[in-house]
């Protein structure tokens, strides 16, 4: 118990906290997403996100950059950061739509059990994930370092650098675009029409298995962002690196209340926060328990996460 | 496509309805037949002859000890044994399945290692115990952490369930991982101790060698069978398949859910403690790295792709997930396929080996669409999954 690391670190954990947070928070969209319409844990969703962390990488890589160029100037490296997250959103996205079109369609066509979906999700994971790891040689792949590592802002204490920045101003805005997609546009209002009941609103006319394809496709959006974030915070990427990180969004989405976009948002921050101030405290190997504990003691007091599961129900 | 699925069909439960048909005698013999066929497969000069006719493809493998690879997959087939009383019967989510396995692996490695800590640091005892005796302790010690941590989270439902017992499981390996005072962390435990039994020329049987052990899980398994089998159609096996049917309507009915429940989630466990001081004994060696989550996925994946519900569906799932990817290694060598594939100037490794898993995932994919139920279901659930078919989607 270090109380001393706590305090003194107190700012920049809070920081580097949120800023894991928004990267847990923007994968969690996915799952919640997901369960939300479908009640799946979608397994292959941090496959999703991996895929991405390399669309990121590989886009940089066609400028020419790689991890041992040097830094281009701010605006170039804005267009190039710019450039990535189109490019790994829509790697992620067309990634998670062809999930779903190629292995979980046919099994709703058959109404299949629940649990046929959650193999199929392994079997598209470990698919995805070897499938990478093959093209990739298994090895770490670095990303380039685009943007300056001092200091922007520095109010008292508290200072933040430009990643940071900048993943916390896109994750929010990421966030807010698509809790407005989800409540206030006529897409939306199929989502939660479909989450709410499905077929008494394909009976409404709402095209199920569009508004399926949507959500997949939305979930892998996010997971692309989020990759582009991950790849500048850490500096590289693996084949493998999904499965930690989408087990740890995973366990964000159901602490917010599985199902539950703004839940899902609250408990990725949270979970980055907590993960951060705990290993000051207890030491930073205990890290990937906390997130465990928490979440278990949490489900103890409120089994339905934090803000309940609603996306079907009018405050999504 | 729908053409095929239906002649699958139809042909998978015509040997269904032949095997059904032949009289008792016949179909004990069958399966007598078949254990001994399992006791003799390890044997080279048995499995050596094993080719699928006409184009002499090998049935075992050829780039591993298939002693070796009964051995895993006879490990992996009694775990998904115990996992299917817990998803199959009772429909319990276990993600952390291995959470019990370790507690069955440590408490082995903890009692028969001479270089344990218990002995070497906190002198509990003077010398190693003997195998057998720690097998029972395992045992219950497993079953008594399946009740510890059934007891406060039986009561969420579904998905919730399955995160919790996931954490579970991980904050298990993290634990053993990361602490000094008994587990020894990342180091591990070493001279694990082997089961009792001599070769009548004085040479132990059970060292490091993978045959004997692969004997000793399947006569291991075959009790359970039998174990887990009267479970079943005992009316501690009908209560877990009303809660799986409707637990709310099984509750109103009088059956005792969250007791039978905790039942299904503590023999599970404790079939999973069987299986880690078994394992133990034979890798003779135990650090947390067994105890990851994917290992959990995969036998779950077992149970799912053999057919929740089903014993024989969790052996046969269980026995495939380990064989499928180590006889894909040999593929290659058959069919002369190439090693390394050259990409954008990259060699990259295009071995069958190297692609195996890939490949599994694939199969996974494709069983699960044209057999959801799994690969050998539960004559009951089957039923119940078809006429859920023909309650077709609204609109798709």
């Amino acid at each position: 118990m270090d109380f001393a690391e706590l305090v003194r670190g107190f700012p920049e954990l809070t920081t580097t906290g949120l800023v894991q947070g928004a990267i847990y928070a923007l994968i969690a969209l996915g799952y919640t997403l997901v369960y939300g319409v479908l009640r799946l844990i979608n397994f292959a969703h941090s496959e999703v996100f991996m895929i991405g962390t390399f669309g990121a990488i590989w886009t940089w890589a066609v400028f020419g950059l790689d991890s041992n160029s040097g830094a281009p100037s701010v605006p170039k490296a804005l267009l190039l950061i710019a450039l990535a997250i189109v490019a790994a959103a829509l790697l992620s996205g067309s990634v998670a739509l062809l999930i779903e079109v190629t292995a979980y369609r046919p099994l709703r066509r058959r109404n299949a059990p629940p649990l046929a979906f959650l193999i199929t999700a392994i079997g598209a994971s470990y698919a995805l994930m070897e499938l990478m790891g093959t093209l990739t040689q298994r090895r770490q792949v670095g990303a380039p370092a685009l943007l300056p590592t001092k200091t922007v802002i520095s109010i008292g204490g508290w200072s933040i650098t430009p990643v940071q920045l900048l993943t916390l101003v896109v994750a929010v805005l990421m966030m807010v675009g698509l809790d407005w997609f989800v409540n206030k546009t006529r897409f939306g209002k199929g989502i939660r029409a479909v989450a709410q009941d499905a077929n008494t609103a394909a009976l409404m006319g709402v095209n199920k298995s569009r508004v399926i394809a949507l959500v997949f496709v939305l979930g892998g959006l996010m997971a692309g962002v989020a990759a582009v974030f991950s790849d500048m915070k850490s500096g590289n990427t693996r084949y493998n690196i999904g499965f930690l990180l989408g087990l740890k969004a995973f366990s964000a989405a159901v602490l917010g209340g599985i199902g539950n976009l703004r839940g899902a948002a609250i408990g990725g921050l949270l979970l980055g926060l907590v993960e951060n101030y705990g290993s000051a405290l207890f030491g930073s190997q205990w890290r990937d328990l906390i997130a465990f504990v928490v979440l278990i003691v949490l489900l103890m007091f409120r089994p339905t996460g934090l803000l309940g599961e609603s996306l079907g129900r009018a405050r999504a | 496509m729908t053409a095929l699925r239906e002649r699958w069909h139809s042909a998978s439960s015509a040997v269904g309805r032949r095997v059904d048909g032949l009289p008792k005698s016949a179909r004990i013999t069958g399966l007598l037949a078949f254990i001994a066929f399992l006791y003799v497969l390890p044997n080279k000069w048995f499995y050596e002859y094993l080719n699928i006719p006409g184009v002499w493809i090998p049935l075992y493998t050829t780039r591993n000890d298939m002693a070796a690879v009964l051995f895993y997959c006879a490990w992996i087939a009694l775990l998904s044994l115990g996992l299917n009383v817990v998803v199959g019967y009772a429909g319990l989510l276990d993600l952390g399945f291995f959470g019990f396995f370790a507690v069955g692996a440590y408490t082995v490695a903890l009692l028969t290692s001479p270089e344990s800590k218990l002995i070497t640091e906190y002198n509990w005892f003077e010398s190693p115990w003997p195998w057998l005796v720690t097998v029972p302790i395992a045992i219950s010690l497993a079953l008594l952490s399946g009740v510890l941590l059934g007891a406060p989270t039986l009561r969420l439902r579904g998905d919730y369930l399955a995160i919790v017992t996931l954490g579970f499981a991980e904050m298990i390996r993290i634990i053993a991982k990361n602490q000094d005072w008994i587990l020894n962390g990342d180091r591990g435990i070493p001279q694990v101790g082997h089961p009792p039994g001599k070769y009548p020329d004085g040479s132990a049987i059970f060292q490091f060698e993978f045959k004997p052990y692969y004997w000793l899980l399947l006569t291991v398994i075959i009790g359970a069978v039998f174990l887990i089998r009267n479970l079943a159609n005992s009316r501690v096996g009908r209560a877990w398949i009303a809660i799986r049917e409707d637990e709310d309507a099984a509750e109103l009915m009088g059956v005792p859910t969250f007791r039978f429940k905790l039942w299904a989630f503590a023999i599970g466990a404790a079939v999973g403690g069987l299986s880690g001081s078994l394992w133990a004994g034979q890798a003779n060696f135990v650090n947390s790295s067994t105890f990851s989550l994917e290992n959990s996925i995969l036998v779950l994946a077992a149970v799912l792709l053999g057919g929740a519900g089903s014993i024989g569906g969790a052996l046969l799932g269980g026995f495939l997930v380990i064989y499928i990817p180590e006889w894909l290694r040999s593929v290659g060598d058959v069919f002369g396929l190439p090693e390394v594939a050259t990409v954008f100037g990259n060699d990259i490794d295009v071995s069958p080996t190297s692609l195996r898993y890939f490949i599994f995932g694939i199969l996974l994919i494709i069983v699960m669409i044209f057999r959801p139920q799994g690969l050998w279901p539960n004559r009951r659930r089957a039923a119940e999954l078809k006429d859920r078919q023909k309650e077709v989607a609204v609109v798709e």
